[in-house]
């Protein structure tokens, strides 16, 4: 599903902010991401949902090596990806279920088929009561759990999620991540980056953990897919 | 509106709120210099047509009797001349007429000495030397003056070509202006919007995808500045033409157009729309294939 072979990664001129960072995601799989803050864990996801080129190394998608893919086929690859991002990445000027339909829009769904699963979604992330809400009057867990439905509304094959319980009580964080599971079960690859250690025990999930920008931690194994479980 | 579904909120730009007024000023110069451009060939063509062929002569003013003399003379030469298909003298009444314009009716005084003018045809297929017979009238008629009206026309012609050279030049460089006034909007709207143009990049978009947003927009924005700035010329030559047609004088060309020359008018709102839509379009995918 997802491999990386000694990627490395700066910005600009700047020092490498990911270096020899090797594993793999096998499909289906269900990963956390962990490490502090400037570890490098949003410029790991940068790379895996197309947002950034690495400096070095390969990049592998859906067994494909995107440094061969010609720059026409990236939004059909993308389209494979869902992302939750830190900061929600919400249109502001668009109503809650415009906003987690825009996947479906982009890729030219038909527009009933549209708001009849946009609806449907929203139901299950709770927020079926704020269908016409614009993102501005929504609270920060709300806005998250419409960043969420818009990351999975087009049933990706890989799920990216940074810091998705970051601004959610523990009720609903693992709410969403009996969300992100029940996606998982379908079918899709999870990888969710944290700092939250509670959710990480409770999903007992493996992990990979960044320090300095480089794959360590006691499931760097797994994920370079040596652990059985991964 | 041209688009669908509006994801990028275009509509609040400041900059594009101005695009129709800008737009309808390009429009309105274009189809001023293209109205003029179209009657002024319009009147070189009849100029043209009305007086090639011909010649005028003119026997200067003089003691009544030698000049009716020389009239006689010169209308006896050209009569005898082959190649001309006619040879007519203008009274006294049909010069003073010729006089009206630039002296006003009724200005003209008994006393005031006229020249006579002998209105000359040739034949179109077998026309004299013109210096020949330059020479036979003036012998015939000393001191009179042969007008060829082609030296004239041709310099008139050369004059109306140059004019209509300058509006050819009007109308490109205002079409670049549109271009030029497009670009600049939209990369300021892909500026103000790169968060979430750079969204729709991320969650699959195509570039057309997000093209078509912008050159929706622009091909709606540059029609409306197209229709205000027709109705705007539309108006102004309706004007122009009834303040020519009140001189009456045969000064100015009359400023009237045909129905495919309106039309042509009319298909300036439909160009700008379409230049507005491609300048957008290309400006965009332009921006966006530098994205990863």
């Amino acid at each position: 599903m997802v491999r990386f072979q000694n990627v490395g990664m700066r910005y600009g001129l700047g020092p490498e902010v990911l270096r020899d960072v090797s594993f793999h995601l096998p499909p289906g799989s269900f990963h956390f991401l962990s490490g502090a803050s400037g570890a490098g864990k949003s410029s790991l996801l940068k790379l895996m949902y197309l947002a950034c080129r690495p400096s070095r190394g390969l990049i592998s998608l859906f067994d494909t090596d995107i440094a061969t893919m010609p720059r026409r086929a990236l939004p059909a690859v993308r389209r494979q990806i869902g992302v939750v991002f830190q900061d929600f990445r919400l249109l502001d000027h668009m109503n809650v279920i415009d906003n987690v339909a825009l996947p479906l829009r982009v890729a030219g769904a038909k527009r009933g088929e549209i708001r009849d699963h946009a609806r449907e979604l929203l139901k299950w992330v709770g927020l079926d009561d704020c269908l016409d809400a614009l993102p501005p009057t929504l609270s920060g867990g709300q806005k998250q759990r419409v960043a969420i439905a818009r990351a999975v509304i087009s049933r990706p094959l890989l799920l990216l999620a940074d810091e998705p319980t970051g601004n959610v009580d523990d009720t609903i964080a693992m709410r969403l991540l009996r969300l992100f599971e029940e996606l998982n079960r379908l079918g899709t690859t999870v990888l969710i980056a944290t700092h939250n250690e509670n959710l990480i025990r409770r999903a007992g999930r493996p992990r990979l953990h960044l320090s300095g920008g480089e794959l360590t931690g006691p499931f760097h194994g797994a994920a370079t897919g040596e652990e059985g479980r991964a | 509106m041209f688009w669908t579904h509006r994801d990028l909120a275009l509509d609040s730009d400041p900059a594009r709120r101005f695009l129709p007024w800008l737009l309808a000023m390009i429009v309105y110069l274009a189809g001023l210099a293209l109205a003029g451009m179209m009657s002024l060939s319009a009147a070189v063509d009849r100029w043209d047509s009305g007086l090639s062929g011909t010649l005028t002569i003119q026997i200067p003013a003089a003691a009544p009797d030698s000049r009716d003399t020389a009239l006689a003379n010169a209308l006896a030469a050209l009569r005898a001349t082959p190649g001309i298909e006619s040879a007519r003298a203008l009274s006294a009444e049909e010069t003073a007429a010729l006089l009206e314009p630039w002296l006003g009716k009724g200005a003209l005084s008994r006393d005031l000495p006229l020249p006579r003018l002998i209105d000359v045809r040739l034949r179109k297929d077998a026309a004299p030397d013109i210096e020949g017979l330059t020479n036979l009238i003036k012998a015939a008629a000393p001191g009179a003056i042969v007008d060829d009206h082609k030296k004239s026309l041709d310099r008139l012609i050369h004059l109306a070509r140059t004019i209509e050279a300058a509006a050819i030049a009007i109308v490109v460089l205002v079409a670049l202006a549109a271009i030029a006034t497009v670009v600049f909007i939209t990369r300021t709207g892909l500026a103000l919007h790169a968060n979430n143009i750079e969204l729709l990049h991320l969650i699959g978009a195509a570039d057309g995808y997000v093209a078509r947003q912008f050159q929706g927009q622009a091909l709606d924005l540059a029609l409306r500045g197209g229709v205000i700035g027709l109705a705007l010329t539309v108006i102004t030559v309706i004007l122009l033409g009834r303040a020519a047609a009140a001189l009456g004088s045969g000064l100015l060309p009359a400023l009237s157009l045909s129905a495919l020359q309106w039309a042509v008018l009319a298909a300036v709102p439909l160009a700008i729309g379409l230049i507005g839509m491609m300048t957008a379009r290309i400006t965009v995918m332009g921006e966006l294939r530098k994205l990863p």
